[in-house]
């Protein structure tokens, strides 16, 4: 701490961004409230639907103008050399304790599915059939819970339910993650060496492998829907598996996102070999979602 | 003293005036301010709904309100106070003196400091607007479900529930961005030779709970995303029917509750010591005991969830593993409790408002800890579980060791936020007003938490009326004497006596060499520390 090699820190001009920003995800939140409205018993308040989807998208609206021109300013005061080492090193820390935070989000889902499936599956199965309304569940994973038997054919199991298997589509997904993972790290070497062809086609290489990805995470949520009768409502391992999946899948999707923007920066000269903490923010984001995606192979796919 | 680096300020001392300078503002003083100031409103506002409340409560029957509309309450105040008027509160303190006590130009992160305060207002929108709604018929109220989301309840329930569902994912991202700016001021923004156990105790006890909420933060908006989907997208997370377990959702939310209690009070626990020793003009006792100690309990807090819910059925082992862990966290806390004692032993003690706040924080605090390990007993919480015994005790946490804590730092810090001295007589009514009203409205609790009245139910059984009528009367006392708070805090922003630099005899640390009030910009020289 006590030498920091340059000496001035960069403190920004006021923006309104933030403050607009906040005001469009109250509209996007209420909106969306709006839009899928019920009373307490359930009736649907069809009414507030309409305005309420306008709402929501006008918010949407809102919140991408604004991320585009706040996060527009950072990389203009970016190249212009407003940031130097010391301002540097408190965007790493950020980046470092944000994916952290990510983590402790993604350990709530991976929590619910170790919890459901070590702990209330086999409970459900192990009363008496004396005391519970559940007599012939068994505790076998997946599972789609004991349904309706007292409930109602609402929830009823799926006879045709077929759980996803590991082999075709998610194989290869975890092959195209890890590939990119590699690429990107090749882009960063021809980064540091000043190679601009080597980081330019390894970006594009990186940007095809996370949409193939995303597109074959698209046929594979289209067959578990169309033919394998596996949908969120399919019990204890529908709602694990789609929102496991699917929350990855958005933040592939913002990771490719970046890593488009990230390219055409490359492609601007923006980065040297010294100064890049751009790339490197989004290439260890990209790295986090990678390691997300294996411990989704082992626990959801595999075992 | 010797200078090394100089802050380099795109728009100096200028910056555009009214509305928009608070909308735009990068500045840590113009940001902490403003959290301070909404905590202030929202404190009121919570207030505002408790008194509905107590007034119910003040006859057995029901007299003024719906058993909905008082589920409603209920949910909604425990909201608001915790989420809107403590963490913000301490929000604020951090912003405002952290770069001022470590030496630093500004917080690491001015726009996204900016974007952490601007999050909150429309999250008390989403938290108030259903009540709104439904004077116009749309919707049947805010969420009925009490704070804390239990489902089935909170599946079933209606819009209000939804709009909860997103003021705390709004306010869980403001607190998460408001904690990596913390952490990365922390550790990049010291003063030259400010090692980390040079560190002001405010500053350890904040870096610890930003820590905290970067850890459970994320799993509370997980946990409230399996709701929102079991509510409507046919997620069976919650639901036996599909193999979940509503159980479950008590893990997940306890997992970021239990923390949340030291979130709460981490900040406090860091600036108390500071006000003993300046007021016992002595050093501070055992420093490095009481860092070590807040990183214990800062360890521990995420391990011991489980002891909210023991009633609701878990293993023997378990139950024996969460009362051993949470009866565990008594030990720190001794420690704690021991240094802030020592700091004032033999210290050349007055007792200015700041420290008559810290002193009566200290006996009212310790009584809320010492309830909390008479619930963490397994056996007696089958008793105490769910009943008043358990109201009082967190009020005397969450309180008496929170808001007094805050109110403490907020006579401290004042004259130097404001440079004006505040009303030490007001100051003086303000706090034995506040202390007896407080002990007036929770002592009687305990007892009728005992005898078994419980909690979220609007009548009550009629042996329990005197009690609770006593507690009404106090209720009203403590938010009525609050508005001499206020009143001193206006009085001494719009002037008054000139505050030193120093202002405290015995004040010690980097805050107090600047003007009062500091600059705009403060530190653009850091100071270098011996």
């Amino acid at each position: 701490m006590a030498t920091h090699s340059e000496n001035q820190y960069f403190v920004p001009h006021g923006s309104v961004y933030p403050s607009i920003l906040s005001a469009g995800l109250l509209s996007m939140a209420a909106g969306f409230v709006f839009s899928v409205a019920t009373d307490r018993g359930g009736n649907s308040l069809a009414y507030l639907e309409g305005p309420g989807k306008w709402m929501m998208y006008f918010g949407l609206a809102v919140v991408l103008f604004m991320m585009f021109k706040w996060l527009g300013t950072v990389v203009t005061e970016s190249i212009t050399g407003k940031y130097k080492s010391w301002e540097d090193k408190s965007f790493r820390i950020g980046m470092v304790v944000f994916i952290a935070s990510e983590v402790a989000f993604f350990a709530a889902f991976f929590g619910a599915l170790f919890y459901m499936r070590i702990l209330s599956v086999p409970d459900l199965a192990s009363y008496s059939p004396d005391i519970t309304p559940y007599k012939d569940f068994l505790a076998v994973w997946p599972s789609q819970g004991p349904g309706g038997n007292v409930l109602g054919a609402e929830y009823a199991p799926n006879p045709e339910f077929k759980p996803m298997h590991w082999m075709g589509l998610p194989l290869i997904n975890t092959i195209l993650l890890l590939t990119s993972g590699a690429t990107i790290t090749w882009a960063h070497w021809g980064l540091i060496k000043n190679n601009r062809k080597q980081l330019i086609i390894g970006m594009a290489l990186t940007v095809a492998l996370g949409i193939a990805f995303l597109i074959c995470q698209g046929l594979e949520y289209h067959h578990a829907y169309t033919e394998m009768g596996l949908t969120l409502g399919s019990g204890a391992y529908g709602a694990t598996f789609f929102m496991l999946t699917g929350f990855h899948g958005f933040h592939v999707t913002i990771g490719t996102l970046m890593l488009i923007v990230i390219l055409l920066r490359c492609m601007k000269g923006h980065f040297t070999p010294e100064h890049h903490f751009g790339f490197e923010g989004v290439a260890w984001y990209w790295h986090f979602v990678d390691v997300v995606w294996l411990g989704l192979f082992i626990f959801v796919y595999m075992l | 003293m010797s200078t090394t680096t100089v802050a380099h300020h795109e728009e100096h001392s200028d910056h555009p005036t009214g509305i928009m300078r608070w909308l735009t503002t990068t500045n840590h003083k113009d940001i902490g301010t403003m959290y301070l100031t909404f905590s202030l409103v929202m404190f009121l506002v919570g207030g505002l709904m408790v008194l509905g409340i107590r007034a119910e409560l003040f006859r057995p029957g029901l007299q003024l309100m719906n058993p909905d509309f008082y589920n409603q309450l209920i949910g909604v105040h425990a909201l608001i106070m915790i989420f809107a008027a403590l963490m913000p509160a301490a929000t604020g303190f951090a912003n405002w003196m952290i770069p001022l006590q470590i030496g630093a130009p500004d917080m690491a992160l001015p726009r996204l400091n900016n974007w952490g305060f601007w999050l909150l207002p429309p999250s008390a929108i989403l938290l108030t607007l259903p009540f709104t709604l439904a004077l116009f018929g749309i919707g049947d109220g805010a969420l009925a479900t009490g704070w804390t989301f239990y489902p089935p309840l909170s599946v079933q329930g209606g819009i209000g529930v939804d709009f909860a569902i997103f003021a705390v994912h709004l306010l869980g991202v403001s607190s998460v961005m408001g904690s990596i700016n913390i952490i990365v001021t922390l550790f990049n923004m010291r003063a030259p030779g400010m090692t980390l156990m040079k560190m002001p105790m405010f500053a350890w006890g904040w870096l610890i709970t930003a820590f905290l909420l970067v850890a459970t933060i994320p799993v509370l908006a997980g946990a409230v995303t399996m709701l929102l989907t079991d509510r409507h997208f046919g997620t069976h997370f919650f639901d036996a029917a599909g193999g979940g377990d509503p159980i479950m959702f008590q893990h997940l939310f306890w997992f970021f509750g239990h923390p949340e209690v030291y979130i709460l009070l981490l900040p406090v626990w860091g600036f108390i010591p500071q006000i003993l020793q300046t007021f016992s003009r002595k050093p501070m006792y055992g420093y490095k005991a009481q860092v070590y100690s807040l990183w214990a309990i800062g360890a521990l807090a995420v391990v011991v969830w489980a002891h909210h819910f023991f009633t609701a059925g878990m293993p023997v082992p378990a139950l024996l593993y969460f009362m051993y862990s949470t009866m565990a966290i008594s030990l720190p806390l001794a420690v704690l409790f021991f240094c802030w004692i020592k700091t004032m032993w033999k210290g050349s003690m007055s007792f200015e408002t700041p420290m008559l706040f810290a002193v009566g924080w200290i006996i009212l605090f310790g009584i809320g800890g010492l309830t909390g390990l008479v619930l963490a007993d397994v056996a007696a919480d089958a008793q105490y579980h769910n009943s008043y015994f358990v109201v009082a005790h967190f009020h005397y946490t969450l309180f008496a060791g929170g808001i007094m804590g805050i109110m403490a730092g907020v006579y401290y810090w004042l004259p130097k936020m404001t440079g004006h001295m505040y009303n030490e007589k007001l100051g003086k009514v303000h706090f034995w007003l506040t202390a007896i009203s407080f002990n007036v409205t929770f002592i009687p609790q305990f007892f009728v938490g005992l005898a078994g009245m419980p909690r979220r139910i609007p009548d009550y059984a009629l042996q329990f009326t005197e009690f609770n009528m006593i507690s009404t009367v106090g209720a009203f006392i403590l938010g009525l004497s609050q508005l001499l708070f206020v009143y001193n805090i206006i009085m001494c922003a719009k002037g008054g006596q000139k505050a030193t630099d120093k202002v405290w005899e015995g004040a010690e640390g980097l805050e107090w060499t600047l003007s009062s009030p500091p600059p705009y910009h403060s530190f653009n020289e850091q100071p270098v520390i011996k």
